[in-house]
């Protein structure tokens, strides 16, 4: 049984999130297509359609040029006029049912509420590797508008040839065509009646340009918002089936643990209670959840235990395994020629994306077909490890997400899915498995902890002439620094680590961004330079320049100084795709070690905005999860234990800790969008950090920051 | 262990037969089926199961289902009325003041058990008064602004 303990995932997330998956070769005629969907126009979005014809018939699966290949998105208008999208994205909270929805509505020129779009379920939508790296925006998003307004022109075909008339005469509005006499209009249910007309489009299809957007663009209130606010919305864990019963695990004592014995007489003796023991897996379904957790507790086990390494020394061994590493960029010694050098070394602890949903999963199994409601960022990857566990073809598997209770890059695994799906097996009814709390702090996955090393040097005149950056176990992305530095050498090295580690919002790019802009903070101060000023100094790219002076300017940066007691701070960087600057003020008192970050101002830019508000959501939200990470989050461990896997031992930003925030956006609709559930997080770390510094002295260089208060450094 | 046979929620009487050490919670997601009411934490630190009893806001989680008797049970599912929006929910919606939605339920009942207490809550008193809830997708300050238009809103008897 493929339990998450054997089975930890890549170490170096983001290169595990590039090659997550092979795209999948579907394998739908136009026949099928119509049976599944009705009559009507279909559009297919094709990746890459010109590798998809000259790879031929090994590709497609033969029989000519009737099955698409690698389709990414698809949109159906049906006989009734009804336009649906499908698409394997999924949603958790970025809005990107409600972006998505705009893209089609924009290039369609119909309302919002007459699109449905079905979203991440492996039975309907195409193949999709999964929902992260920020990619739904730029890829999905693009592809969308580019499928609507082929849609929108294959219907002023119909229409042109429905009214008799000149194609250029006629209007798209409101989900009718009309011409210049009254009598010259049709609607879309009119066109469809009766069509099978199957078009596919390519990235290098058009769609309409972003300065004529009138629905993209704008703040579309999130599109099914109304059943959030009454409680209708029902998430994995709130899905109910015919005969459904609830599941349990009992989870080892440490990682790694394997059973020594196991009595289960009691647990079994229990009304209604079905105990499941299969190899190291142990779980069992009972009538209610309350029955449940007593039969777990019936269970007698023992464990054999290894002894693992602790909190306390993951620094140090991070460092001690690090292996020789294959991305080595540059090679000149840092400071060969300087007036100052500096040497520093930052860390990054390992935190947990406490999703507020706790990993949940409702599977049934009918007819030796498997169905999982279960909220993954990676629907298909776990419809294959379901096929895997259980040793049938992924066309007995469907895997269905409904809009999920956050995930931050923290869902990438079907744990709870293989758990429940095993249950129900044993139990022959359908199962729900909730993972409790603790259960989601300690067998889920974290953010890896990591070590960077910076060595620096830099003139009397703040020009920065060597640096050399080194990161054990974080991760890559964004190692480079983004300033101009003639003699630079970035290398991550890959390590061993102790905990289960995994994608995480903006993950590397956090813990490089945390180094280098403290870092750059420590040469301002060194050459006595404003730190706007030394960044501004070494650095050309227009548009990092762009969001660092709009975030100083709506900050007030340089135009007084911090009260007593107050710091001001500063950083800035850029991650896929997205530009960030944050200025941030900070109350510090040395004396009772109480640090309070009361506003933070973000200037965000990443190209074109799709939805203003719902960015600045994202912004927002970035930045209060940012600012956990940097003051008090973290996971602690020992011997294969998390010694604080409960809410109230792992503190998360609430009410009180969040500032009052200002973000400014950037809008450069001269630029492709890209996306911004990740960026914005990056900056918030080491302007506090810096902010800190300022009003105290004190300079951090660990995150978390301050998890027992400040202490004199 | 004592039964519980009956259970006053949203203005009506559910005939239920079950553990009365069972929490109220899973009460009411999984026999009555009112799902708004979320599961977080299990310890009271999150607030995603707030309902409120007798208008006090409890967590649902904690409160076992024998420990409720004939007392009022409100939940999320209980604010529409005839088709409208509660003013509070209305301001959620208005503010955008969520993101995956998952603690909304919770905040909308801590803020209206906040409301009924201080109708026209300082900033510093929807603060002191929220603490307990959790979003983790950090909405705060648009949470914050909902509850003030929320106020307002409830003051005019804009209903």
């Amino acid at each position: 049984m493929n339990t998450p303990e054997t089975s930890p995932i890549s170490l170096e997330p983001e290169r595990y999130e590039l090659h997550a998956a092979p795209l999948y070769h579907f394998d739908l005629g136009r026949r099928e297509f119509f049976k599944v969907l009705g009559c009507g126009v279909v559009v297919l979005f094709l990746i890459d359609a010109v590798m998809a014809q000259e790879s031929g018939g090994g590709r497609r699966g033969g029989r000519g040029g009737q099955r698409p290949a690698e389709i990414s998105a698809w949109l159906h208008i049906g006989e009734d006029g009804a336009v649906t999208v499908f698409t394997g994205k999924v949603e958790v909270g970025q809005n990107i049912r409600t972006s998505l929805t705009q893209a089609v509505a924009e290039e369609l020129r119909v309302s919002v509420d007459s699109i449905r779009m079905v979203m991440a379920d492996t039975q309907l939508t195409p193949f999709d590797a999964g929902t992260f790296g920020s990619r739904t925006t730029p890829d999905m998003g693009t592809q969308l508008h580019k499928v609507a307004a082929a849609a929108r022109e294959a219907l002023m075909d119909l229409a042109a040839e429905f009214l008799k008339v000149d194609r250029t005469s006629l209007v798209l509005a409101e989900g009718r065509i009309s011409g210049k006499a009254a009598t010259e209009t049709v609607t879309f249910g009119q066109l469809t009646k009766g069509q099978k007309l199957l078009k596919s489009v390519s990235d290098k299809s058009a769609a309409t340009p972003v300065d004529e957007w009138k629905v993209a663009g704008t703040s579309m209130p999130k599109v099914n918002g109304r059943e959030f606010v009454t409680g209708k919305h029902k998430y994995t864990s709130d899905i109910t089936r015919p005969g459904m019963i609830p599941g349990r695990i009992l989870r080892p004592p440490s990682f790694g643990a394997t059973l020594k014995s196991i009595d289960t007489k009691a647990a079994e003796a229990m009304l209604g209670v079905t105990v499941v023991h299969d190899g190291e897996f142990v779980g069992l379904t009972a009538p209610n959840t309350l029955v449940a957790d007593r039969a777990v507790e019936a269970i007698h086990a023992e464990w054999t235990t290894k002894p693992q390494i602790s909190s306390a020394e993951l620094f140090d061994s991070l460092k001690k395994n690090a292996k020789a590493s294959p991305e080595r960029a540059g090679s000149a010694e840092a400071g060969t020629v300087a007036d100052h050098k500096l040497q520093q070394t930052y860390t990054v602890a390992y935190i947990a994306h406490t999703p507020l949903e706790p990993r949940a999963a409702v599977a049934e199994w009918k007819d030796d077909k498997l169905t999982v409601w279960t909220g993954t960022q990676r629907p298909f990857g776990v419809r294959g490890d379901l096929a895997q566990a259980f040793g049938i073809p992924e066309e007995r598997v469907h895997v269905i997400v409904p809009d999920t209770g956050s995930g931050y890059g923290g869902k990438h695994t079907g744990e709870a899915a293989i758990e429940a799906a095993r249950l129900a097996k044993a139990a022959g009814k359908p199962v729900k498995l909730v993972w409790t709390r603790e259960e989601e702090f300690t067998w889920a996955y974290f953010r890896p902890a990591g070590v960077i090393d910076v060595t620096s040097s830099v003139s009397n005149d703040g020009t920065i002439t060597g640096w050399e950056f080194h990161n054990y176990n974080s991760g890559g992305s964004a190692i480079r620094s983004p300033y101009d530095v003639p003699n630079q050498k970035t290398e991550f090295h890959s390590t061993s680590a102790p905990l289960r580690s995994g994608s995480y919002r903006g993950l590397a790019a956090t813990a490089n961004h945390f180094a280098r802009e403290v870092h750059m903070d420590e040469l301002a101060r060194v050459v006595k330079m404003d730190p706007l000023a030394f960044r501004l100094k070494n650095l050309k790219d227009p548009r990092l320049r762009a969001v660092l002076e709009a975030a100083a300017k709506a900050f007030g940066w340089g135009t007084s100084k911090a009260p007593d007691g107050h710091g001001f701070g500063i950083a800035g960087g850029t991650e896929k795709g997205g530009y960030v600057a944050t200025c941030v003020e900070v109350s510090a008192d040395r004396k009772t070690g109480s640090v309070k970050v009361l506003r933070a101002v973000t200037a965000f830019e990443c190209g074109a905005v799709v939805n203003p508000d719902h960015l600045k959501n994202q912004i927002e939200g970035a930045m209060v999860m940012g600012l956990g990470g940097a003051l008090f989050e973290a996971i602690r461990f020992e011997n294969g234990r998390i010694t604080n896997p409960r809410l109230s031992g792992y503190r998360v930003p609430r009410f009180p800790d969040a500032p009052a925030i200002e973000v400014v956006l950037v809008n450069r609709k001269d630029l492709p969008s890209a996306g911004a559930g990740e960026a914005p997080i990056i900056g918030i770390a080491p302007a506090i950090g810096n902010a800190i510094c300022d009003a105290t002295g004190i300079r951090l260089r660990s995150l978390p920051m301050v998890p027992d208060g400040l202490k004199e450094g | 262990m004592a039964r519980v046979r009956q259970l006053h929620v949203n203005g009506k009487d559910f005939q239920i037969d079950v553990d009365g050490e069972r929490s109220l919670l899973s009460v009411l997601r999984d026999d009555l089926d009112l799902t708004g009411s979320k599961y977080g934490c299990g310890e009271g630190q999150c607030g995603a199961c707030t309902v409120l009893v007798d208008g006090v806001p409890i967590h649902s989680c904690l409160a076992t289902v024998g420990g409720i008797l004939r007392r009022k049970v409100t939940t999320i599912e209980g604010l529409e009325m005839d088709g409208r929006l509660h003013p509070l929910q209305e301001a959620f919606l208005k503010t955008n003041a969520f993101q995956c939605g998952y603690c909304t339920s919770g905040m909308i009942m801590s803020g209206v058990a906040l409301l009924q207490k201080k109708p026209n809550p300082s900033e510093e008193e929807i603060v002191a008064g929220m603490k307990g809830n959790i979003c983790r997708c950090g909405a705060y300050q648009r949470i914050v602004a909902a509850i003030k238009e929320g106020a307002k809103a409830l003051q005019q008897g804009v209903k």
